[in-house]
């Protein structure tokens, strides 16, 4: 039984974002927990570039892109000038991909924070550089094959563990903190809602499988978005003022190997069982971390 | 109380004049030597004597960005840095000028790093004079005042940024007197900002700003930028007189002078043998010394950006020896200004002219009576085009 979806007009079809894109389905999601008192400010990436195709544009909302790493700071202008203006209705979001999230943005991410604003940071977490051709970021799983962590016959991929930005938005006391995927859309548009009920900064990040970034078929994004979860890779988490309150863990769940999600992917073709071991690992630490 | 001469820093009189003017956003970053302008806009707001919302920023890179956002949103803010400040938000500079946004902002300026050095120069605003924002010098105290107030006026008509550069130090540090205009009076020159429909964020009427142009539209859109630009020059001497009739008292330093067209204030005879021209506070210096030399004219630059090179021309016809004094070097090439001059000129004008360029003051070096001697003394030799002009 498929359930219809009805998209919005808050972001139109006859953008240029890949055939099965990830990203593209997560952001309708989002667009589906919103209502039209909203102003958006976007950082560069495949989110921006693919909608705004000049004289075209897919946003319904009015909606802002200044540079790659500044969305959070436009975003603390727009909610100033809001402010002066005596408009408490408005509301103020931030879409930015994993680079500008977890790099090249942080100082300013970490500003917005600490200013303690109402403002719903969304990131689209795609692993990786996805629109300058999938280059590493802090984004980036242990073991997932970039061009700028090539695997080859020294190298397994990118070494690094992904950073723990959930943890970082945490540490500086966000009332609202969750993490979903693009395998679940109906759990994406709840936690827009829950985020914007609350008062004071929120941090939404959203697993974003790319389709040549991930080197998967263009239908199985949202199969990828839920093995990330099955697996306990990416479950979907929520906190609330500091305390998780939502999990996908629970005593529960069925465990899904690894092996599952990594094998469809091209990203991680090359691994062999030692660094599919390692990321076991990584996978069983978040069931006893996330548990309920 | 009004119309009253008061005995102000550089610094607090261009904060109660921002005050004055009230923008409805302000932000920035702590830097020598824009520190004053910021801390006292932040007591203003402490003490409840302004109503505008003060964002601390983490970073000058984050402060651009607040204040775009918040102009994009349709208010009237304000900034202020100085020196690595301004070259950490050079990326949102560019932005700001290709959004539109008539932000104003106030450079302190200061040299650049390295060597790091705090003290005055003109390097700061020069790396960023290609960014497409209108760029006004003051000379003095009050003039820094007044052009805060114009710089908001072509901001908000020409949906063009404008930097007020004041010298480091010299201006921002020192006393001088100075009137301050009231905000009743300001509003009366200064309308309440309200952008067209259409042109910032609102729910009310959703627009996309910021789009991704392709080689098919990103050319015309830079033409446009610098057509209007170019074409701001009328608007600003329109706009100049103007305020000299609103602003009688403020502006009896300049009114009523023949050679002051708002773009450039010309000093001396009719018929100087040798003209010195310059920008910022060194002007007040080359007026010094020309009081005791009848055949030496001063040309002060106000407007930077865009250039009024004919309107420059125009002065430079009535000399012969030109010398081309400025705080600031292109590295590898020569100073920026003596480089606009000249790039303005006729070829017929060059041939006539003897047109020098000398480097002086970086990183605060004491610009001197005696410096200013040995450069007239030296503009009629034929020796080395640039020159810096160091101890003496
Ligand atoms: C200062 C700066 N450095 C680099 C770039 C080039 N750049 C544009 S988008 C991008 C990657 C975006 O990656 P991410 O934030 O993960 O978003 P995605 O494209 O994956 O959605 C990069 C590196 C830039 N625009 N600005």
């Amino acid at each position: 039984m498929t359930k219809k979806i009805k998209n919005n007009k808050f972001l139109s079809p006859g953008h240029n974002a890949c055939a099965g894109c990830g990203q593209l389905s997560a952001a309708q999601a989002v667009m589906r927990g919103l209502n039209k008192d909203v102003i958006i400010a976007n950082a560069t990436g495949c989110l921006e570039v693919t909608t705004t195709a000049y004289p075209q544009s897919s946003w319904g909302l009015p909606w802002i892109h200044s540079l790659f790493e500044n969305a959070a700071a436009v975003a603390s202008g727009i909610l100033a000038a809001l402010a002066q203006k005596g408009d408490t209705k408005t509301k103020v979001i931030v879409q930015a991909g994993d680079g500008g999230t977890y790099d090249i943005g942080l100082g300013l991410i970490s500003g917005m924070w600490e200013r303690g604003e109402n403002i719903l940071y969304v990131c689209y977490d795609t692993e990786a550089y996805s629109n300058t051709g999938i280059q590493a970021s802090g984004a980036t799983p242990y073991g997932a094959s970039t061009t700028t962590t090539p695997d080859g016959n020294a190298s397994v991929g990118s070494t690094q563990r992904k950073k723990d930005m959930l943890a970082i938005a945490l540490a500086h006391g966000v009332n609202y903190a969750a993490q979903s995927t693009a395998g679940f859309p109906d759990d994406i548009t709840a936690k827009v809602k829950a985020a914007l009920a609350v008062d004071g900064p929120s941090y939404l990040q959203i697993l974003a499988p790319c389709i040549p970034g991930w080197k998967i078929n263009n239908d199985e994004a949202v199969l990828m978005g839920k093995l990330a979860v099955a697996t306990g890779l990416y479950p979907l988490l929520e906190y609330r003022n500091g305390k998780l309150s939502a999990s996908s863990i629970t005593v529960a769940s069925r465990k899904v190997a690894v092996s599952e999600y990594l094998k469809n992917q091209g990203r991680f073709r090359h691994l062999k069982n030692k660094e599919i071991k390692i990321i076991q690992k990584l996978a069983d630490d978040n069931l006893k971390k996330y548990r309920l | 109380m009004n119309n009253k001469k008061q005995i102000l820093e550089g610094s607090r009189a261009i904060a109660l004049a921002i005050k004055n003017i009230s923008p409805a956003v302000i932000s920035a970053y702590p830097i020598t030597p824009q520190t004053h302008i910021v801390e006292d806009l932040a007591k203003f707001k402490a003490d409840g004597e302004a109503n505008y919302e003060y964002r601390r920023a983490e970073s000058e890179f984050a402060a651009a960005s607040i204040v775009l956002g918040a102009s994009a949103t349709g208010a009237r803010v304000y900034s202020a840095t100085s020196s690595q400040g301004l070259l950490l938000m050079t990326e949102v500079v560019y932005n700001i000028a290709g959004l539109r946004l008539p932000v104003v902002m106030t450079c302190a300026n200061r040299a650049v790093s390295g060597p790091i050095n705090i003290w005055n120069d003109h390097s700061d605003v020069m790396s960023i004079r290609d960014a497409g924002w209108i760029q006004l010098f003051a000379a003095d105290h009050q003039e820094a005042v007044n052009q805060h107030i114009l710089a908001y006026k072509l901001a908000e008509k020409l949906k063009l940024p404008v930097m007020v550069n004041v010298d480091g130090f010299i201006l921002t540090h020192s006393y001088e007197p100075v009137l301050i205009p009231t905000g009743q009076k300001i509003k009366k020159y200064l309308p309440t900002y309200r952008p067209s429909d259409g042109t910032y964020l609102n729910p009310k009427n959703p627009v996309t700003l910021g789009a991704f142009f392709t080689p098919d539209d990103y050319l015309e859109t830079r033409e446009a930028l610098h057509n209007d630009l170019r074409n701001s020059l009328e608007t600003i001497k329109k706009e100049y007189q103007v305020f000299q009739r609103a602003f009688r008292a403020e502006s009896a330093n300049d009114r009523n002078h023949k050679n002051d067209n708002g773009l450039w204030t010309y000093y001396g005879p009719a018929k100087p043998k040798t003209l010195l021209i310059a920008m910022g506070s060194a002007v007040g210096t080359l007026r010094e010394a020309i009081k005791s030399n009848p055949t030496v004219g001063v040309l002060k630059i106000k407007v930077y950006r865009p250039f009024p090179a004919a309107e420059i021309a125009t002065v430079m016809a009535r000399a012969k020896n030109i010398a081309v004094i400025e705080k600031a070097v292109s590295l590898g090439q020569a100073g920026p200004l003596y480089s606009d001059i000249k790039a303005g000129l006729k070829p017929t004008a060059i041939k006539n002219l003897n047109i020098k360029n000398y480097i002086v003051g970086l990183g605060g070096r004491d610009f001197t009576q005696k410096m200013i001697a040995a450069i007239i003394r030296d503009l009629p030799r034929k020796n080395e085009i640039i020159k810096f002009i160091g101890k003496i």
